[in-house]
C-alpha cells in the first residue's frame, strides 16, 4: 500500500519545482511550462485526495481535475497567442524585456 | 513491495524530468523533458486508479499542449539560442522562495498527522477497495450533464474554451500597420 503522504508530498514537490521554474526563468515560453508543471501537481493532490478521501464512490476529485486540464488548456492557447504577438512586435520573448506597461 | 518501487521510479522520473524542464539552456529540450514528465504524472494517474484522467492526460498535455508549446518554440526562433543564461537575476532569491513553499507545505502534512493519518505506519488511511470505484468513468459522465452535479460548470468550460480559441486567434492574427 502507498501512503496518500507519498503522493502528496510528490506533488508539493512538482509544484516547488514548477514554482521555482516561474520565478527565476526568463524566457515566457519557459515560465507558462512551469505553470503547466504546477497544473499537473494540483491535480496529482485532486486525485489521490478522491482516492484515499471519504467519498471515493462520488468522483468529484475527477470531475476537478477535468476542470483544471480544460482550464490549463485554454491557459496554454491563450498564454502562446499573447507570446507570439509579443514577439512579432517586439522581437524578443524575455519577459524582463515586456516593459511597455512600466513608468 | 513492488508497488512502492514502481511509485518511487515514476515520481523520481517525474521529478527529474520536471527540473530538467526549469533548468535546461535550450528550451527546445525542456519541452521535450515537459512531455516525459506529463507521462510519468499520467503514470501516477494510473497508480491512483484513474485511468480515464491518465489518458486524457495523453491526449490534452502531452498531444496538445506540448505540441502548442513547440510550435510556439519554433515560431520565434531567437528562443533556440542556448548561450545565454536561462535564468533571470534572481535565481538564488526564487530557489529560496521555491524552498520554503514546499517546506510549509511538509510541514503542514507533519503537523496533520494525527488528524488525517497520512503516514505508513499504525492507522493510516488506506485506499477505498477497487470494487467501490469501479463505475467511476460512468458516474463521472453522469456528473457532467446532471444538474444537481457539474452541468453548469462543464457548459461554463465549453464557453471558455470557445472564448480562449476565438481570442487566442484574434491576438496571434497579423495585423497590418494602420490596423495596430
Amino acid at each position: 500500500m502507498i501512503p496518500l503522504s507519498w503522493y502528496l508530498l510528490v506533488a508539493a514537490a512538482l509544484f516547488s519545482i514548477g514554482l521555482y521554474g516561474v520565478l527565476a526563468r526568463r524566457n515566457a515560453v519557459a515560465i507558462l511550462m512551469g505553470v503547466e508543471l504546477m497544473l499537473n501537481a494540483v491535480n496529482i493532490n485532486l486525485v489521490a485526495f478522491w482516492r484515499y478521501g471519504r467519498f471515493p464512490e462520488q468522483p468529484v476529485g475527477l470531475a476537478w481535475a477535468v476542470f483544471v486540464l480544460t482550464v490549463a488548456a485554454a491557459e496554454a492557447a491563450v498564454g502562446l497567442a499573447l507570446i507570439i504577438s509579443i514577439y512579432r512586435h517586439r522581437d524578443s520573448v524575455v519577459a524582463e524585456e515586456m516593459d511597455t506597461l512600466k513608468n | 513491495m513492488i508497488e512502492q518501487i514502481i511509485f518511487i521510479v515514476i515520481s523520481l522520473f517525474t521529478l527529474m524530468m520536471g527540473w530538467i524542464v526549469v533548468s535546461n539552456n535550450n528550451l527546445f529540450h525542456a519541452a521535450l523533458a515537459l512531455m516525459a514528465s506529463f507521462l510519468g504524472v499520467a503514470g501516477l494517474y494510473v497508480m491512483l486508479d484513474a485511468g480515464f484522467l491518465a489518458m486524457a492526460q495523453l491526449l490534452v498535455y502531452i498531444g496538445a499542449i506540448s505540441i502548442l508549446i513547440i510550435f510556439a518554440i519554433m515560431l520565434t526562433r531567437r528562443m533556440m539560442q542556448t548561450e545565454e543564461s536561462p535564468f533571470n537575476s534572481q535565481p538564488g532569491l526564487a530557489g529560496i522562495t521555491a524552498v520554503s513553499v514546499f517546506a510549509v507545505i511538509a510541514f503542514i502534512f507533519w503537523q496533520m498527522r494525527e488528524f488525517w493519518p497520512l503516514g505508513a505506519g499504525e492507522g493510516a488511511m488506506p485506499p477505498a477497495d477497487k470494487s467501490i470505484i469501479l463505475g467511476s468513468v460512468a458516474k463521472l459522465g453522469e456528473y457532467f450533464v446532471s444538474p444537481d452535479a457539474f452541468v453548469l460548470p462543464f457548459e461554463v468550460a465549453s464557453v471558455m474554451l470557445l472564448a480562449a480559441l476565438i481570442g487566442s486567434i484574434w491576438v496571434a492574427w497579423p495585423k497590418t500597420e494602420d490596423e495596430s
